[in-house]
């Protein structure tokens, strides 16, 4: 089959190309971690992020064919008609509106400063307990849903909101991850958090359009989480 | 010699959960910090730790004791492992799981608002006499990945300093063999640091990927066993390698052993509940080396299935939808992605699969590394200025075979606690030692070697090599000549990868250099894995040889030590004397 993968390096490109590789997978629906894989088995010089191999741990996110996903659980049956028989090429690009370092690997440095300033911890300022906090299995079931994601950015990258304002936006990962703390029983800055998304940038620019929603590959739903947060913010100014 | 340095007072390498506990207890305290490591830290393979951190902190069961925890780790270990590391393990186990709660983690609840606890293989009530024990603290199965998750999001609130995607490429020492930092690399932009400081703390993890089937994460090249070899650290016990039950059949991916505790169990070609035979009382729930040698002789005996009849089944159909949904989420996911099948209406293809490493960098219960008077035999030493915790150090909790919910434990009790050890050394003054300018020479000879490289053989074509001698050759079951045909092949490897070529001399995020460099780490822990494989005369734990079927307490009641400078095994004593409990005597082993 025939893969396509963009390809710049700084060190000796002055323009990022697209270059064309044979690839035989003997008609097995091999994951598009293994493609690259044999791909960097022909070219050394060949750069992506990987880890886990099995969709935990959010390294290979990049945009395949079109649409944002993690290399390691897309199989080439999954990612278009035709591709898995070899009739249409595998298009390998890195995530959108990252800058790129090379190849398939993007900066992440906006993507976790935003993650960053929502204060994605804990605070609860009344003293320890000796055992742990008590938390009902319904208040605990609050965090389902939220505390999943593993920092892969496909939603913030497939969001033209966070193209537009990456730095003031903080796009889908960061709210939702923003929610999940809002939603612990055990945390008790709610005043706090909410007073620092209040403005008409941080979360308001989220126009509800769930690209984020589509692209996820753990299933979960930032849209969601930050109509929850809408609502918490609404509520507050009456 | 002519490289930027960078000083701290602690450097941790490596960003999984060992790594960033204790990095978190030293930025806690004012200390200044970093942590270097080669993925970002929540891509480490912590993340993919499924059921759970086994802890007596009494939720499932108000009169657990972490005494009968300890009774079932040193049993688990076969009796190798240090009985004074156990009891500091279990005994300070619940105070480090109620800190995690405390920190954020989002701990599965019971219906009392405490965490969830559920069963898990090898673990007792009342020294086991009391049945079934449900010891295993989970985050559904999601535990390292919530674990992993919460710490870092500690370390950025108490201001550790991240060099992510930095390669540590070689430990730093002065001519006495004392550790004075670490050479890396940043991955992005290809510079070579000298990160200088009075400690340096190994967290790197496992090195799964010496075998070509493994449970680990691609990142798991053993690069801390490597570097610590290459300094002339030597290393303990690392013939014990721990092949998980339950890894789907041709993908390797972990199905947590919490599928079982749950009330899942293995099943033959013939629908057969096979463990029934070869442990009527634990069944599934024995020790991981009891059921995965079961799985074995199933499959050898012909009562696999599939194509080669290469694997058996997983059954957890008969827990419903309900229970697997809300205990299992991850699971279900993972067996439709790689196995194709739905838990939910069939059975899952599983085979055993190299899992982790047992053994490691020996140390004591502050993660001091240590090293024998006399190279592989003699009095314990401290390597001044090196540290280990988690999957790379060898402390020895685990001895020859780990209990399942052990190693997210062993990865927080003993990062804190080589953390506090450090703190207190630091305020009361720890040397730096000085490097020469020769010693940082002698310490990049090895990255040098590869960018000078001229021709020679490929790193993806040797590293396969490697990986198929040692799954072929010391995988579950291992025999005496085979394992010297193993030897022999290594020996050869070793002199071609000596000779091989790194084409990529770019410097901007030059994936080809770390993989070149991870190839001399996988070499180091193999050779080390079969040298000291073929030299245990005996079978213990996850070591189980036919030509030397039993456990032999008379001669191998102690841990090996594997002298990268002379490649001798010698042997070092196991600890016996626990400080606040009675020695638990060599039992038979049986489940």
């Amino acid at each position: 089959m025939k893969v396509s993968i963009y390809r710049y390096n700084p060190d000796t490109d002055r323009e990022p190309t697209m270059k064309e590789y044979e690839v035989d997978t003997q008609g097995k629906d091999l994951m598009v971690l293994d493609i690259l894989a044999l791909v960097k088995e022909q070219d050394e010089s060949l750069a992506y992020r990987r880890s886990c191999r099995e969709g935990v741990c959010g390294s290979d996110g990049m945009n395949i064919n079109g649409k944002n996903g993690l290399a390691c659980i897309t199989p080439l049956s999954e990612v278009a008609p035709g591709v898995k028989e070899g009739k249409k090429p595998l298009v390998l690009r890195p995530l959108p509106g990252l800058p790129v370092i090379r190849d398939l690997v993007v900066d992440m440095g906006v993507f976790y400063e935003q993650y960053e300033k929502v204060q994605p911890y804990l605070q609860n300022d009344q003293p320890a307990p000796a055992i742990e906090r008590l938390q009902t299995p319904e208040d605990r079931a609050k965090l389902d849903g939220l505390y999943e994601c593993i920092l892969c950015a496909c939603c913030s990258t497939s969001c033209p909101s966070f193209w537009w304002n990456p730095e003031k936006f903080l796009g889908p990962a960061a709210l939702l991850q923003s929610y999940r703390f809002l939603a612990d029983s055990r945390d008790n800055a709610t005043e706090e958090r909410l007073s620092r998304l209040d403005d008409p940038f941080s979360l308001f620019r989220c126009h509800g359009i769930m690209n984020c929603v589509s692209v996820c590959p753990k299933g979960l739903n930032p849209t969601r989480a930050i109509g929850h947060i809408r609502s918490m913010l609404l509520e507050r100014g009456v | 010699m002519s490289i930027r340095t960078i000083t701290f007072d602690a450097i941790v390498v490596g960003g999984g959960g060992a790594g960033m506990r204790a990095s978190l207890q030293m930025a806690q305290s004012g200390f200044k910090t970093a942590l270097i490591s080669k993925v970002f830290p929540t891509r480490s393979h912590t993340v993919s730790a499924q059921g759970g951190i086994t802890c007596a902190i009494a939720s499932a069961d108000p009169n657990d004791d972490w005494r009968w925890h300890m009774y079932d780790t040193v049993k688990g270990s076969d009796y190798i492992g240090d009985q004074d590391a156990i009891e500091y393990m279990c005994q300070v186990g619940p105070e480090a799981v109620f800190e995690l709660d405390h920190m954020g983690l989002p701990f599965s609840r019971t219906e009392e608002g405490r965490i969830y606890q559920r069963p898990f293989g090898g673990q007792s009530k009342n020294f086991g006499e009391g049945g079934q024990a449900a010891r295993t603290c989970a985050a559904a199965d999601r535990t390292g990945h919530a674990l992993l998750h919460t710490l870092y999001q500690q370390n950025l609130k108490n201001g550790t300093q991240f060099y992510n995607e930095w390669y540590a490429a070689e430990l730093v020492k002065d001519a006495q063999g004392n550790v004075c930092g670490v050479i890396a690399i940043s991955i992005e932009s290809g510079e070579t640091v000298f990160f200088k400081a009075k400690a340096t703390v190994f967290a790197t993890g496992g090195s799964g990927r010496i075998f070509a089937s493994t449970t680990n994460a691609l990142i798991n090249t053993g690069d801390g066993v490597g570097m610590a070899l290459r300094a002339g650290v030597p290393v303990q016990d690392i013939e014990m390698w721990q092949f998980h039950p339950t890894g789907i059949a041709g993908a390797g991916v972990l199905v947590t052993e919490g599928c079982r505790g749950e009330g899942g169990y293995l099943i033959n070609k013939d629908g057969e509940r096979f463990m029934e035979r070869y442990a009527p009382n634990a069944k599934d729930l024995a020790s991981r080396d009891v059921v995965a040698r079961s799985m074995m002789m199933e499959i050898l005996d012909g009562r696999g299935d599939g194509p080669d009849g290469s694997y058996v089944y997983l059954k957890l159909d008969h827990l419903g939808e309900e229970v697997l949904h809300s205990r299992l989420p991850g699971i279900c996911e993972l067996a439709i992605t790689f196995a194709g099948t739905d838990p939910v209406k069939e059975p899952i293809p599983v085979v055993p699969t190299c899992h982790y490493m047992m053994g490691g960098i020996p140390t004591n219960v502050h993660g001091q590394a240590l090293k024998m008077s006399g190279g592989h035999e003699g009095e314990d030493q401290v390597v001044n200025g090196l540290f280990a915790v988690g999957e790379v150090a060898c402390v020895s909790v685990h001895g020859a075979n780990r209990l399942g919910g052990n190693s997210l434990l062993d990865l927080v009790v003993f990062g804190r606690a080589a953390g506090l050890y450090i703190e207190d050394a630091l305020r009361q003054g720890m040397t730096q030692y000085e490097p020469s300018d020769d010693d940082i020479d002698a310490a990049l000879s090895r990255v040098n070697r590869w960018n000078d490289s001229k021709g020679g053989e490929s790193v993806p074509v040797l590293r396969k090599e490697l990986q198929s001698t040692m799954q072929n050759h010391f995988g579950v079951f291992r025999k005496g000549d085979l394992m010297e045909e193993g030897v022999e092949k290594l020996a050869n490897l070793r002199e071609r990868i000596a000779n091989a070529h790194l084409e990529d001399k770019s410097n901007a995020f030059n994936t080809a250099r770390v993989e070149a460099l991870e190839l001399d780490n996988l070499l180091e822990v193999a050779e080390a894995t079969a040298i000291a494989a073929y030299n245990r005369t005996e079978s213990r734990g996850a070591h189980s040889r036919y030509d030397y079927p039993d456990r032999d307490d008379e001669n191998w009641l102690c841990h090996s030590i594997y002298d990268p400078r002379t490649k001798q095994l010698g042997k070092r004593e196991v600890n016996f004397k626990p400080k606040t409990v009675d020695t638990f005597q060599p039992k038979v082993r049986t489940y």
